[in-house]
């Protein structure tokens, strides 16, 4: 039996403690965000005079009105669902394209490469991205569609897009890596063509995982703040309507996460205001709880492996 | 596809690069302001990302890698490990304006910090642990399981272990996931905006140690906000000039992770 010091014996068990303290850090900040932004909100949601659903399914949004200020987010809503529905349409088909490119066609070098391109592409700070949609972009969009502004639904889905390809393109091909070979030796057996391939045994059999990577993309583009603060025009508009094609891409408009940047240093702390605001991001971290969960539970399956 | 990912990507930067070029020379990064930021340089913003950005690393980086190294070496497999996952993952979801509003409920209002480099540090610390934790965990499961077994079979303890065999093995590895937090964090606005960041803070030309932890300061990315969207009259080139530096810091941030996990592959023991 070795002989080891009552000091180390104890410096080590401390250590141990702390691991495990930091172990559970991850669960305690995220219950403390919730707690956190709920405790600033708490004044006006127990206040008696605010009604949840009418918060929810009303769209004016005059909150410095003096006399009388009303809070509906529905526009805000809609803004944000405007932007991240066509940030998709653009993002999905281009993502799923790459991570199918990546994982099944291209040379080890090639493949290389483009992962370094991604990761780079994913390292661009949001910022620099609402800067290049509020100029770049802008003037791209007032020349091709001789739209009076360019900061438009558009513009922000663009930029969107191109912030979540990256991440809807690494979970994508991680989904396609994890089916096995012997599908590809049994198809190739069958005789089967590329595209065969592809549709018929691929994205059948990773179908849970790339769904995961859109649910991921999605939850990126909904809490993205920064670059939907400058690219897409900051009106509260809500830009769906009855006639075609019912989502107009050319309107300006403003999403949650943007209202809550633009609007609380210019608030007086603990008005209704101010809380409101808070309110605003405890809907938002609740969205993006659920969308992160759902596509957890669909990689791992419900009873967890 | 491959062409259209690329391509895109260097029509940016060249285009960034091309109209940034009046502004940009060292001296950009090392002047002052001038002429409410219409001219000048941006020391006081350089400055102040570089004190977030070191503070909140020295902050994530422990509590990240102690929480890998519970993951990786301690947990078992069972529902509550799989609770802790979640919320690794959850939290580098929750989106960054409500980290911010995290960062002003804890840290400025309730901790009673105030809006200073030290909460706004935080709250970047809070935001950035999952990237240390992932990258951490990574690292350390690529660790075979044999070596820690012949540890374990001389009579070393689980810490000894993880000390003498574990970290050595893959400390290239937790490096690469903070030098990733380090870009992550240099780019971040929406959490520091409201926490300790402001328009404008005078800082004498050069000086390294402008700011104090209580002290409000600049910050790049949000300079870059700034001048693009709240000032008038600002000359093209300027905000030009910040968003190529910002992104360039970023960027060379990333390659140097890039090049760090390179070396490692083609430089791995077993």
């Amino acid at each position: 039996m070795l002989h080891r010091s009552k000091y180390k014996v104890l410096s080590e068990g401390i250590i141990e403690c702390l691991i495990r303290v930091c172990g559970i850090s991850a669960v305690v900040f995220v219950f403390a965000i919730f707690l956190f932004v709920f405790w600033q909100g708490k004044g006006l949601i127990f206040s008696g005079e605010f009604e949840f659903w009418k918060f929810l399914t009303t769209k004016e949004w005059y909150p410095a009105s003096e006399s009388n200020p009303r809070y509906g987010v529905s526009a805000l809503i809609a803004g944000t669902v405007s932007v991240t529905v066509l940030a998709m349409v653009i993002a999905v088909p281009f993502g799923l394209g790459v991570a199918l490119f990546i994982s099944e066609f291209c040379s080890p070098k090639l493949k290389e490469t483009l992962k370094i391109v991604i990761e780079l592409l994913a390292a661009i700070p949001s910022v620099v991205w609402g800067f290049i949609g509020l100029t770049i972009m802008n003037q791209l969009i007032m020349k091709l569609f001789g739209a009076p502004i360019g900061l438009t639904v558009l513009n922000g889905a663009i930029i969107l897009a191109l912030m979540s390809v990256p991440i809807i393109v690494s979970i994508g091909e991680d989904a396609l890596q994890a089916v096995p070979d012997s599908y590809r030796e049994a198809g190739i057996g069958l005789g089967v063509t590329r595209w065969q391939m592809v549709y018929k045994v691929l994205l059948p059999a990773a179908k849970n995982g790339l769904l995961a990577a859109v649910l991921l993309g999605v939850g990126r583009a909904i809490g993205e703040t920064m670059a939907v603060l400058m690219a897409t025009g900051h009106a509260v508009h809500i830009p769906f309507n009855a006639e075609f094609p019912y989502l107009h891409g050319l309107d300006s408009v403003r999403t949650l996460t943007a209202t809550i940047a633009a609007e609380l240093g210019e608030t007086a702390r603990d008005s209704s205001h101010y809380q409101v605001l808070f309110i605003i991001g405890i809907l938002l971290f609740t969205i993006t709880f659920v969308v992160n969960l759902t596509a957890d539970l669909i990689v791992k399956g419900v009873k967890g492996k | 596809m491959t062409l259209a990912m690329v391509v895109p990507l260097l029509l940016i930067v060249g285009f960034l690069l091309y109209k940034a070029w009046p502004a940009l020379s060292i001296d950009f990064v090392f002047e002052l302001p001038k002429n409410g930021m219409r001219e000048g340089g941006i020391w006081p913003a350089f400055l102040g990302t570089l004190y977030l950005v070191l503070i909140s690393l020295v902050i994530a980086a422990p509590i990240g890698v102690m929480a890998a190294i519970y993951l990786n070496e301690y947990a078992k497999e069972n529902w509550f490990t799989r609770i802790i996952n979640l919320a690794v993952i959850n939290l580098a979801g929750v989106p960054s304006i409500v980290h911010a509003l995290f960062g002003l409920g804890a840290f400025v209002l309730f901790a009673g910090l105030g809006r200073s480099v030290l909460a706004a540090s935080l709250t970047l610390a809070v935001m950035t642990l999952p990237v240390i934790i992932a990258s951490t965990k990574e690292a350390l499961s690529a660790v075979p399981m044999s070596f820690r077994q012949a540890s374990w079979n001389m009579g070393v303890s689980r810490w000894q272990t993880i000390r003498g065999i574990v970290m050595p093995n893959s400390v290239s590895g937790i490096l690469t996931g903070i030098i990733l937090q380090v870009s992550r964090a240099a780019g971040e606005t929406a959490p520091i905006m409201f926490t300790g960041v402001v328009f404008y803070k005078a800082v004498d030309k050069g000086d390294l140690l402008a700011y104090g932890l209580l002290d409000q300061c600049m910050a790049l990315a949000m300079h870059l906000y700034t001048i693009s969207t709240q000032v008038p009259g600002v000359p093209d080139a300027v905000p030009f000039a910040t968003a190529v530096i910002l992104l360039g810091v970023v960027l060379l941030v990333n390659a140097l992770s890039i090049v760090l996990r390179i070396y490692i592959r083609t430089h791995r023991k077993w």
